[in-house]
């Protein structure tokens, strides 16, 4: 099972012909991601490690079923980047892409709302069930197969906690990344609901930070519907408000989004909040 | 990226929306000048990207032109808020019958801009959320649709009876929206929103914060970047696709990414410890970066230690420790660095380190140990 990608996953690759693009398709194919396509505008014929590249998103998926997109294209054209699969019927868009503007960004949101799309990111470092697929830029070498859940909205102290998580014998299921802007395809809520359906899940890390409200709503969504254990770490503690840390995601404006008052709600809500990212794994063993 | 109050009324008058008269000025001879020209009472006001300009005595009311620039003088080179006050803005002052709010934000919840209004113009917008929040009305708006006349009505008249005004705060709010999403703003305010002893509509003062991300659409509004809202190392930073805050501590943190910058942040500070920055040095592998990032930290003299924590994941290991070596040739600091290198080419970058004496620890939690004990 796992969530949102498995060995079934037919992917196509938004931007296939520019730098990151062409290298993470490698590492993708490296991986084993069933990889199917690519699509440059204007690079339609071309081939990238064997993978044909289409101008079109239409193209690319009326020739070879892909379900599944991943957008390397610079912030100026991603935009449309994610129209254009969203049109083409694709059923998953992870958009890597960081500096969309906020405004597109809910314009988006709302347009695949209506079309039923599902969109991780932007901003996100992907998606990854160990074993079975890697749509994104995570090192593989750090993951490994079992049932553990994580959901993050950091890339590389999502790196950390897996790190830590396989060091101590606990593998994972799924991984996602949802991004780090402050309006993103799939929240918290979203992704914990998927992870309570899935039966190759057993326990869930939420790894989440300063800024919005979506850690408190989903304390409360883990407190009335969730019956896995759910064990949580909260970065920014010492995060002065007002400051942009790194990207939009993470400021602290008004009285909300403290991490603070993140981790008091978590409490509340009978989430073990682990106080250092090494500290997981030992809540993970009591829960 | 934050506007001062003139540029954002210079925006909204672009759009048509009527502002309160005024004149940018740098010196108490221009100010004197304008409120001649002006030939009534004058507000001056400090132009810096901090609120409560008024109770820091940044704002002041002035009668003659002589008390204008009396007034000026003490205004211009005060110090509010840590920010030297360089500019005034000059303007007429209006008999004031009625002030409201009217802004926009775009909502994280549910993913829309939604317009905001009070009749509790004047005073913050967050102070009146906490103490009144029956007074702030809202309406959210479809991100196709855009804003209608008809959900604008609705808010407008929460805060007027007369058609007249009604009809003008119509108009305005469709003028602040269509701001929104032409400049590709965070926020745009106008408060106080006033309306004259004469039945006029005025904004007095205004708030427009642009996001950053948006600015590629909009290259113009770079030039109106004020060199305030950050300081020099946080500019040099900037340019060379580094975030860097400045905090008190002593223990420089050199970390990529913004979610293990934070942590790293607070494991300083869960081991006894008191960061002196937050420092991300983004996803890539420049080693100009790391260069660039000892620059600025050295600078800081409250450092004692500076510690490395890099997860290589697109960030290679060897090309960060590549960007230490050269650091140190260039910057010669006399204080310890220590690193923690994992993830892609941890090998290489290790062994890069090791033959220039740099320690190297395995985990994040053995290299802060390590960095908190050294600072001591």
């Amino acid at each position: 099972m796992a969530i949102f990608v498995d060995e079934n996953t037919k992917v196509v690759v938004q931007g296939i012909t520019g730098r990151d693009g062409a290298f993470h398709t490698k590492a993708m194919l490296d991986y084993g991601t069933k990889i199917v396509a690519g699509v440059t505008p204007g690079k339609g014929g071309q081939e990238v490690e064997g993978i044909p590249v289409f101008d079109t998103m239409l193209e690319a998926v009326n020739e070879t079923g892909a379900n599944t997109s991943i957008i390397f294209v610079p912030p100026k054209f991603s935009v449309n980047a994610i129209y254009e699969a969203a049109e083409a019927q694709i059923d998953l868009i992870v958009a890597i892409t960081e500096g969309i503007p906020a405004l597109d960004e809910s314009r988006i949101f709302d347009f695949l709302k209506k079309k039923g799309t599902r969109m991780i990111g932007p901003n996100s470092p992907g998606i990854m069930s160990p074993g079975k697929s890697k749509v994104g830029i995570l090192p593989a070498q750090i993951f490994k197969e079992g049932n553990v859940g994580v959901i993050s909205r950091s890339g590389t102290l999502t790196y950390e906690i897996v790190y830590n998580l396989t060091e101590t014998g606990f593998g994972q299921s799924t991984c996602i990344g949802i991004g780090g802007d402050p309006i993103i395809g799939t929240n918290f809520i979203d992704t914990l609901t998927a992870f309570e359906s899935d039966s190759e899940t057993s326990a869930v890390v939420l790894i989440g930070e300063i800024g919005g409200t979506d850690e408190q709503e989903a304390a409360e969504f883990i407190r009335d519907k969730m019956t896995k254990p759910v064990v949580a770490f909260i970065a920014g503690q010492n995060a002065p408000k007002g400051k942009r840390m790194g990207h939009a995601g993470a400021i602290i404006s008004g009285s909300e989004g403290t991490a603070a008052e993140k981790i008091a709600k978590f409490n509340e809500c009978g989430v073990s909040v682990a106080k250092i990212p090494s500290g997981i794994p030992e809540l993970l063993q009591k829960n | 990226m934050k506007l001062q109050e003139y540029q954002a009324k210079n925006i909204l008058s672009e759009y048509g929306a009527k502002i309160q008269a005024g004149k940018v000025a740098t010196t108490a001879d221009e100010v004197e000048k304008i409120a001649e020209e002006f030939d009534s009472m004058v507000v001056i006001k400090s132009q810096v990207l901090v609120g409560g300009r008024g109770k820091a005595g940044g704002i002041k009311l002035a009668k003659t032109p002589e008390e204008a620039r009396e007034k000026a003088e003490k205004i211009l080179g005060m110090q509010i808020k840590g920010l030297t006050v360089k500019k005034v803005l000059v303007a007429k002052a209006v008999d004031i019958a009625d002030e409201a709010y009217l802004g926009l934000i775009l909502d994280r919840n549910t993913k829309k801009i939604v317009m905001m209004a009070s009749p509790q113009g004047g005073i913050d917008i967050e102070q009146v959320a906490k103490e009144t929040p029956e007074q702030i009305f809202k309406i959210y708006i479809d991100p196709f649709l855009g804003i209608r006349p008809y959900s604008a009505r609705y808010l407008i008249g929460k805060l007027y009876d007369n058609p007249d005004l009604i009809k003008q705060g119509i108009e305005l709010a469709m003028k602040l929206y269509n701001i929104f999403v032409g400049v590709d703003a965070q926020l745009v305010e106008v408060n106080p929103l006033v309306i004259t002893e004469q039945g006029e509509m005025i904004c007095v003062d205004s708030k427009i914060i642009l996001d950053d991300s948006g600015l590629m659409k909009h290259p113009d509004y770079l030039k109106l970047r004020n060199k305030d809202e950050y300081s020099q190392e946080e500019l040099e930073a900037k340019e060379m696709g580094l975030s860097y805050v400045q905090l008190t501590g002593n223990i420089g943190c050199v970390v990529n990414g913004a979610g293990l910058s934070m942590a790293t942040m607070d494991l300083v500070k869960h081991y006894g410890g008191e960061p002196a920055n937050f420092l991300d040095v983004g996803g890539s592998s420049n080693p100009k970066k790391v260069v660039k990032a000892l620059d600025i930290i050295t600078r800081d003299k409250n450092v004692k230690v500076i510690l490395f924590n890099i997860f290589g994941g697109i960030t290679r290991c060897d090309d960060i420790a590549k960007g230490l070596i050269d650091a140190i040739a260039e910057f010669k600091p006399n204080i310890p660095i220590i690193a923690r290198l994992t993830g892609t080419n941890e090998t290489e970058g290790r062994k890069i380190l090791k033959d220039a004496d740099i320690p190297v620890f395995a985990s994040m939690d053995d290299v802060v140990e390590q960095a908190v004990n050294l600072a001591k």
